[in-house]
């Protein structure tokens, strides 16, 4: 079958610096991928070169057949099915959780209000919080909101879903419930991208974990063998440095 | 009464230096107000002719009585007068209505419309068998207000495309935003004024020119918006990144981007220095005065001018003084409404 995400010698920088370097990535329907590797290795950047977040200047990325160019209405298009979810979850703060659910749904996929309000409803009570709909996200702790920044993606029926780093900003008793909505989210079928160091989660859900360094993808492995026994010299440092 | 003893003693005669200043403060001001008090009620004229007023030692505001009707409203024909008052009268209602948040709807800006629209129509008259009145003859307060208010109501829309076009990826639209704001920031409104008055009718086709009042507005909301654009520049810029991008992920295109997530958040930060710029732009329409436009400022002054009451400006000046800070501190009122209604 035909790789949902396809990126071929991609190459970004910011400057003089090379942000990623040639990176060759084809990602099946349905595959789970966890994506690790030190600060600064270009593993936010690459996901973020998936919706066009950032611009990449060489190579191709071609994201459910459609390629990522230039071209204003193709974009819109690719990001309605690219749902993402950020490290600071990136809420409106002037909106309620509700409003927020339906915002995209009404505005780029055109569905009329009420149905959009049955959707939200629908992925609120998957994330566990449809009780909270009439709250602004000010008013929620931070893993709440970002189970709603989950739900929120979730409203646009998206082919695809991007994690940045969705746990690290959060309070420690509170990564548990976001993983759990996201394995949840892997068992019906989903197919993610996930940068993130939870080694847990990365054992329980990914086909695939890929450890990046200055912008290119060191090593590509099955969770159980990369944890196990890493093959390359820097996954072996790194892994030693985040494992107390 | 016990507490304020205290409060008293804490605050305000708490050690000598302390009391000192408490007891010169109070002193000073008392004597001032007296004094004040004696000038505008006690020792004043309020019926009499200018004669009766200079053997008085008070304020004459006999001259003020008499000259209300010009300061309010210039040269606007005297039987006429209640147009200009029932302008302002619907203009007050629609503003007072518009104070909720909740009332924001499409039907109430199709209201302001056609209040706009009636309010020029008894100013302007012609119609019905009312009597024409040309533009040259508005002024006083009606002349202000329209000036600040639709100076305000098309300099903030201006100015809020003016502070996205600079802030826009495309390069000749961004530097032609750039250039207006800098241009525009850079020239004093008097001048403005001056060339709309003088400059202007050269450029355009002979036979062809809008009278000295649309030229004066068109100048002042050319003006406010550079200055509008900048105020919500600063509230685009306090806008975090992720907003921007949380949008842009969920596939909306530009304009939705801005219209639904980016501008309602920059424009409710940026409440307070857009009531400043509201307040600034509200007195500065007193400039018109150089084009010889009768504002509120120009009938004041033409007012003392008049022969036969000479001499009472400072009676005049605080009149006018009077009005201005009744209006501005109406817009300053306005301004924390909103504030606490977008909280």
């Amino acid at each position: 079958m035909e790789p949902i995400i396809k990126m071929n010698q991609v190459s970004k920088f910011f400057g003089e610096f090379q942000a990623l370097n040639k990176i060759d990535l084809n990602v099946n329907l349905k595959e789970k991928i966890v994506i690790c590797g030190p600060s600064g290795s270009g593993k936010s950047t690459l996901i973020r070169c998936l919706n066009r977040l950032e611009e990449h200047e060489e190579g191709t990325i071609t994201i459910d057949g459609m390629e990522l160019k230039d071209d204003v209405e193709n974009l819109e298009k690719i990001r309605a099915e690219v749902g993402m979810v950020f490290q600071h979850f990136n809420l409106f703060p002037h909106l309620s959780i509700l409003e927020n659910l339906t915002l995209a749904p009404i505005w780029a996929r055109k569905i009329k209000k009420h149905d959009a309000v049955d959707l939200a409803f629908h992925y609120l009570k998957r994330v566990q919080i449809a009780d909270q709909a009439h709250k602004y996200p000010g008013q929620l702790s931070g893993g709440q909101q970002q189970r709603v920044a989950i739900a929120r993606s979730l409203c646009m029926k998206p082919k695809i879903m991007l994690f940045d780093e969705p746990t690290s900003a959060l309070d420690p008793e509170m990564v548990k419930e976001v993983l759990d909505v996201m394995v949840q989210l892997a068992d019906e079928g989903m197919t993610m991208l996930c940068v993130t160091h939870e080694m847990g989660f990365a054992k329980k859900v990914a086909d695939r974990v890929i450890f990046m360094d200055e912008g290119k993808i060191i090593e590509e492995n099955n969770p159980d063998d990369f944890f196990d026994n890493p093959q390359h010299e820097r996954s072996k440092l790194f892994l030693s440095q985040i494992l107390y | 009464m016990k507490a304020k003893i205290r409060w008293a003693k804490d605050n305000l005669f708490k050690g000598y230096f302390n009391s000192a200043l408490s007891i010169f403060l109070i002193t000073f001001f008392a004597w001032a107000f007296y004094n004040f008090f004696n000038w505008l009620v006690i020792d004043s004229v309020l019926l009499g002719d200018a004669d009766a007023c200079r053997q008085a030692s008070g304020a004459c505001l006999a001259f003020i009585v008499d000259k209300t009707r010009f300061i309010f409203f210039g040269f606007y024909p005297e039987t006429e007068i209640w147009r200009p008052i029932i302008a302002i009268f619907i203009f007050f209602i629609i503003t007072f209505y518009s104070r909720l948040k909740s009332r924001w709807n499409r039907r109430l800006l199709y209201n302001w419309m056609y209040c706009g629209l009636v309010i020029w129509l008894l100013m302007r008259g012609g119609y019905f068998g009312l009597v024409k009145v040309e533009t040259h003859n508005w002024g006083g307060l009606p002349l202000t207000l329209m000036l600040a208010v639709v100076g305000m109501i098309f300099s903030y829309p201006i100015g809020i495309f003016l502070a996205l076009g600079r802030q826009s990826k495309l390069p000749l639209i961004k530097y032609l935003c750039v250039a207006y704001i800098e241009l525009i920031r850079g020239v004093p409104l008097i001048s403005m004024l001056f060339m709309s008055s003088v400059m202007m009718p050269l450029f355009l086709p002979e036979g062809y020119s809008p009278d000295k009042l649309m030229r004066a507005q068109v100048a002042i909301i050319m003006f406010i918006s550079a200055y509008m654009a900048e105020v919500v520049r600063g509230g685009l810029q306090a806008i975090p990144r992720g907003q921007y991008e949380a949008a842009d992920a969920m596939g909306l295109t530009y304009w939705q981007k801005m219209r639904l997530v980016i501008l309602p958040q920059a424009l409710k930060i940026v409440i307070p220095p857009t009531v400043n710029t509201a307040i600034g732009m509200f007195k500065d329409t007193s400039l018109v005065i150089i084009i010889a436009l009768f504002d509120l400022m120009y009938t004041t002054k033409a007012s003392m001018q008049d022969s036969n009451w000479l001499g009472f400006s400072v009676e005049a000046y605080l009149f006018v003084a009077l009005i201005y800070f009744v209006f501005c501190n109406m817009i300053s009122r306005m301004g924390r409404l909103f504030e606490k209604e977008f909280r």
